[in-house]
C-alpha cells in the first residue's frame, strides 16, 4: 500500500462509508441548480484565466490566455525565407494530423480517387485518438433513437452546438461503427450474441457508448494505421505544418512543413488541405494539468487562425472530471467515465458523496472544484494537491471478481506500478483539461470558411457547443473524418491552383504592430518545454 | 527541502536526477526537449520504449519511459525507432483467414519458444502465446492475448528468428474480428433504418426546434440506467 498516512485514514473514511453510500440516491441536478454550479466553479467563468483576442477573424472574443498568447505570435519560419518556387510534394489532398480523423479522412479521400500526403508531427497515430479509454458513442440499441442522442447532445452543450453539425453526428455515428467493425475492429462483444457491450457514459439517457475494454483509442488507432499502409498514401513522419499556403485567389493550396530531424522547411502544394491536428491540452489552459498527447499544442488552429479561418467558442474548454491527482508521477492523466457509467462514485475527504456521478462533464468537474476549494472537502496530497476519491473498488463489488483487471486492465496495471492495488483502494481524482470545445467553424462538410480548407475532429468547432459528452468525440472524429476526405477529394478534382502566397503571414505581423502588440514570442509551439527555466536560460543555438 | 537524487546514465553519459521521476522526465529534467521518443505520456502509444541495465546486472530489461520511476544506476537507452516487416494485405479479400497470418508472416513458424519475447516485454503480454497461437491457427487466443499490445516493437529487438510480432498480432486480430465475429446485427438494423430515411423527419424536427421547446424534450427524456 502506498499511500501516505494522511490519505489513508481519509480512505477509511471511504471504506467505511461505502456500503450506505451504494443505496444512497443523489438527485440530478436541475437546469437552474446546473447553472449557478458552472457559474459558480467551473474554470471557463473565471476571468483571470481568459482575455479578449486583439488580432484576426476572431479580434475582441475571448478565450485563455494560454492561446491568446500564441494567436498574438510572431511565425515560427519568416516567410521571406522561403522559397514557394521549390516544391518537394504536389498532391490532390494534404491531410495534416494522422490522429484518428486525419487518417479516416485520408482513407477515404483515396477512396474517393485523390492522391493523398499524410503529414505527422511526430508519429503516424500520435494523437489524443490513442488514449481514448471509454468508446465511441451511436443510437444503436433497440431502445435508443438518433434523436435521443440529439437531445442528449444538444442539452450536454448547453444548446450551443450548431443544430446541423449535430444532426449529422447523431445520423452517421451508428454507419461508423457498421464501417469499424467492418475493417476488423474488436469491439467488445456479449458473449454468445452480435451484439456490441455498451455502456452509458455521463449526460447520455441510452447504452451507446461501444467500447474495446478501456483501449478503444489504441485499438482504433492502430486497426486505421494499418489500413492506411494497405493503401497508396504516403505518409510523413517528424514533418508538422508550420504555415498553411495560399494562392493568389485567398484559396488554400498546401502547407509549409518544417522537418524536425533535419530543420528543413518543406513545400507541400495541394489542391485541398484537411487540418486534424487536435486540441491545445500541452498549453496547459489556467494551468490545469492535461490528459493531452505530447504533440496537442493548437498548431493547426493558430496557422489557420493566420490564414483567415473563423473560430468559435474557443472559451470553452473541457476539464475531464477524473484527472489522477495522486501519485504525482500520473498527475492529470485521465481515467476513463466508462467507470463511472458502471456505477463507481465519488467521495469526499470524509468518503461522503456530493454530486450525481453521471452529470455531464462539466457539472461534475465543477462539483470537484467546490469540494477541495470552497467547502475545504478535497484530500490533501504530500505534494500540495487536492482531490476527491473516486471509488474503484466498487467495480469488483457490483460486477464480480476480477471485472476490474478485466475490463480496465489499462487503469489497473498503471496504478498497480506505484503500489496501489484500485481493486482495494480508491484513487484520488481532480479535474484535468482534456478536451478544446470549441475551434473551427465548420459547415456539415467539414469546410472551414477559407476556400479548399477543411477542418475533421478536435480542431472544429460547433459540434459539442460548450461542453462534449463522453464518446462523443471518437464518433465525430470519423464522421467528420469521413466527410471531409469525400468532399475534399471530389471538389480536387475541380481546383486550378493560381501562384502560391504566404502573404497572410505577413498580413498577420501588420496586424501585430497595428494592435500594437510587442512579444518575443512565436508560433506554432510544435513541441512543449519541459525542461528546467535553468537549462532553457542557458540553452545556446 | 530538497528531494534526494539518483544518480542515473543517458546513453552512457551521467546525471543526478530526483528521486520520484519517471524516466521521461528525468531526460526533461536533464535537458533534453523530446522529439522522439515520447508520445502519449500515458502508457498507451509505445513511443517511449527504453532498454536499459542496472550497474552491476547482467540482465538487459526494457521499460516504457512514461511509466517508470527512476532507479539508481540505471544506464539508460531510448528505442524510438525499430525497424520491422510488414508485407502488403487487404483484410477484406485476405482469403482464408484462419491461415492468412501465417501465409502473411510465414517466419512465425520459425519461433524457437526461447521465451526472449516475453522477458523483454514492458507490458507483460504472453508474447510467445500469442505467436503459438497464431501457428495454430487459433486467431481468438492470439486476438486475446494480444489485445493490449502497444506496438512498441521491443519483442521484435530482441527475437533470433526475426519475427515482427507485433504485426503479426495486430492482422490476427483484424483477421478475427472482421472474418471470424459476425457483424452487430443491431448495428446493422439501425444502419439499414437510416439509409431508409426512417429518422429523417423526426429529426428535421428537432433541429429545427427552438432551445426551449429542446430544453423541455431534455427534461421531459426518461434517463435509462
Amino acid at each position: 500500500m502506498s499511500y501516505p498516512p494522511e490519505m489513508q485514514r481519509s480512505i477509511d473514511r471511504v471504506n467505511a462509508s461505502r456500503a450506505e453510500r451504494v443505496k444512497q440516491n443523489v438527485p440530478r441536478l436541475s437546469a437552474e441548480g446546473k447553472k449557478a454550479l458552472l457559474e459558480s466553479y467551473h474554470p471557463d467563468y473565471r476571468s483571470s484565466g481568459m482575455r479578449a483576442i486583439r488580432v484576426g477573424p476572431n479580434r475582441g472574443d475571448r478565450a485563455v490566455n494560454e492561446f491568446v498568447d500564441i494567436l498574438e505570435a510572431h511565425p515560427r519560419l519568416s516567410p521571406e525565407r522561403i522559397d514557394l518556387s521549390q516544391i518537394d510534394h504536389d498532391v490532390d489532398v494534404l491531410v495534416i494530423g494522422g490522429g484518428g480523423g486525419g487518417s479516416t479522412a485520408a482513407l477515404l479521400a483515396h477512396d474517393a480517387g485523390a492522391r493523398v500526403l499524410l503529414v505527422n508531427k511526430l508519429r503516424h497515430g500520435d494523437s489524443n485518438t490513442i488514449m481514448a479509454e471509454g468508446g465511441i458513442a451511436a443510437a444503436t440499441e433497440p431502445d435508443d433513437t438518433p434523436m435521443l442522442h440529439y437531445l442528449d447532445t444538444m442539452g450536454g452543450g448547453q444548446y450551443k452546438n450548431i443544430p446541423e453539425l449535430v444532426m449529422t453526428l447523431v445520423t452517421e455515428a451508428p454507419v461508423v461503427v457498421e464501417w469499424l467493425e467492418s475493417l476488423g475492429v474488436m469491439f467488445d462483444k456479449i458473449p454468445g450474441t452480435t451484439s456490441i457491450l455498451t455502456h452509458t457514459p455521463g449526460g447520455h439517457c441510452r447504452k451507446r457508448s461501444h467500447s474495446c475494454r478501456d483501449l478503444t483509442g489504441l485499438e482504433l488507432m492502430r486497426v486505421l494505421r494499418d489500413q492506411i499502409r494497405s493503401r497508396p498514401i504516403e505518409v510523413v513522419e517528424f514533418r508538422p505544418a508550420v504555415e498553411l499556403l495560399l494562392d493568389e485567389g485567398g484559396r488554400c493550396a498546401g502547407a509549409v512543413l518544417l522537418d524536425l530531424d533535419t530543420k528543413q522547411y518543406v513545400v507541400v502544394r495541394a489542391k485541398t488541405t484537411i487540418l486534424a491536428t487536435g486540441g491545445m491540452g500541452r498549453l496547459h489552459p489556467q494551468q490545469f494539468p492535461t490528459s493531452n498527447h505530447y504533440g496537442a499544442t493548437a498548431d493547426g488552429l493558430v496557422i489557420a487562425y493566420r490564414a483567415g479561418a473563423r473560430l468559435t467558442d474557443m472559451d470553452a474548454v473541457q476539464y475531464h472530471p477524473t484527472g489522477v491527482a495522486w501519485p504525482e508521477q500520473m498527475l492529470g492523466l485521465l481515467i476513463t467515465e466508462a467507470l463511472r457509467a458502471h456505477n463507481v462514485q465519488l467521495a469526499n475527504v470524509d468518503g461522503a458523496r456530493f454530486i450525481n456521478e453521471l452529470e455531464t462533464r462539466d457539472c461534475v468537474s465543477s462539483a470537484i472544484i467546490r469540494e477541495c476549494t470552497e467547502r475545504g472537502k478535497g484530500c490533501a496530497t504530500p505534494t500540495g494537491m487536492q482531490g476527491v476519491w473516486l471509488d474503484t473498488p466498487l467495480v469488483d463489488q457490483l460486477g464480480y471478481p476480477g471485472k476490474m483487471e478485466k475490463q480496465f486492465t489499462g487503469i489497473y496495471k498503471r496504478f498497480r506500478e506505484y503500489g496501489i492495488d484500485c481493486t482495494r483502494e480508491p484513487i484520488l481524482m481532480f479535474p484535468t483539461q482534456h478536451y478544446q470545445n470549441g475551434g473551427l467553424l465548420t459547415d456539415g462538410e467539414s469546410r472551414t470558411n477559407i476556400p479548399g480548407l477543411y477542418a475533421a475532429g478536435e480542431v472544429g468547432g460547433g459540434v459539442h457547443g460548450r461542453n462534449r459528452l463522453g464518446a462523443n468525440s471518437l464518433v465525430d472524429i470519423f464522421v467528420f473524418g469521413r466527410r471531409a476526405g469525400l468532399h475534399a477529394a471530389h471538389s480536387a478534382k475541380e481546383v486550378q491552383l493560381g501562384r502560391l502566397t504566404l502573404d497572410h503571414v505577413l498580413r498577420h505581423e501588420e496586424q501585430l504592430a497595428s494592435a500594437g502588440i510587442e512579444t518575443d514570442r512565436t508560433s506554432p509551439l510544435v513541441l512543449p518545454d519541459y525542461t528546467r527555466p535553468e537549462t532553457r536560460f542557458r540553452r545556446v543555438g | 527541502m530538497s528531494t534526494p537524487k539518483v544518480r542515473i546514465s543517458i546513453m552512457d553519459k551521467r546525471y543526478e536526477v530526483p528521486q520520484g521521476l519517471t524516466i521521461l522526465t528525468a531526460y526533461e529534467y536533464a535537458g533534453y526537449q523530446l522529439v522522439r521518443g515520447v508520445g502519449c505520456r500515458g502508457g498507451v502509444c509505445g513511443a517511449c520504449a527504453t532498454v536499459y541495465r542496472l550497474e552491476g546486472d547482467s540482465r538487459r530489461r526494457a521499460c516504457l519511459a512514461c511509466q517508470t520511476e527512476v532507479q539508481p544506476g540505471m544506464n539508460l537507452a531510448p528505442i524510438p525507432s525499430y525497424p520491422t516487416n510488414r508485407p502488403a494485405y487487404d483484410v477484406a479479400t485476405i482469403g482464408d483467414a484462419r491461415r492468412a497470418v501465417v501465409n502473411a508472416f510465414p517466419e512465425v513458424q520459425r519461433c524457437l519458444g526461447c521465451n526472449a519475447c516475453n522477458k523483454i516485454c514492458p507490458h507483460s503480454i504472453d508474447v510467445m502465446g500469442y505467436v503459438a497461437a497464431i501457428i495454430a491457427g487459433d486467431l481468438e487466443k492470439a486476438s486475446d492475448l494480444s489485445f493490449e499490445c502497444i506496438l512498441c516493437g521491443m519483442c521484435a529487438t530482441t527475437c533470433p528468428a526475426e519475427i515482427s510480432q507485433p504485426n503479426a498480432a495486430l492482422l490476427a486480430r483484424r483477421v478475427y474480428a472482421r472474418h471470424l465475429v459476425l457483424g452487430s446485427e443491431n448495428v446493422q438494423k439501425r444502419t439499414a433504418e437510416l439509409r431508409a430515411g426512417t429518422y429523417t423527419a423526426d429529426l428535421q424536427k428537432l433541429a429545427s426546434s427552438s432551445v426551449d421547446e429542446l430544453k423541455k424534450l431534455y427534461a421531459a427524456r426518461e434517463v435509462k440506467r
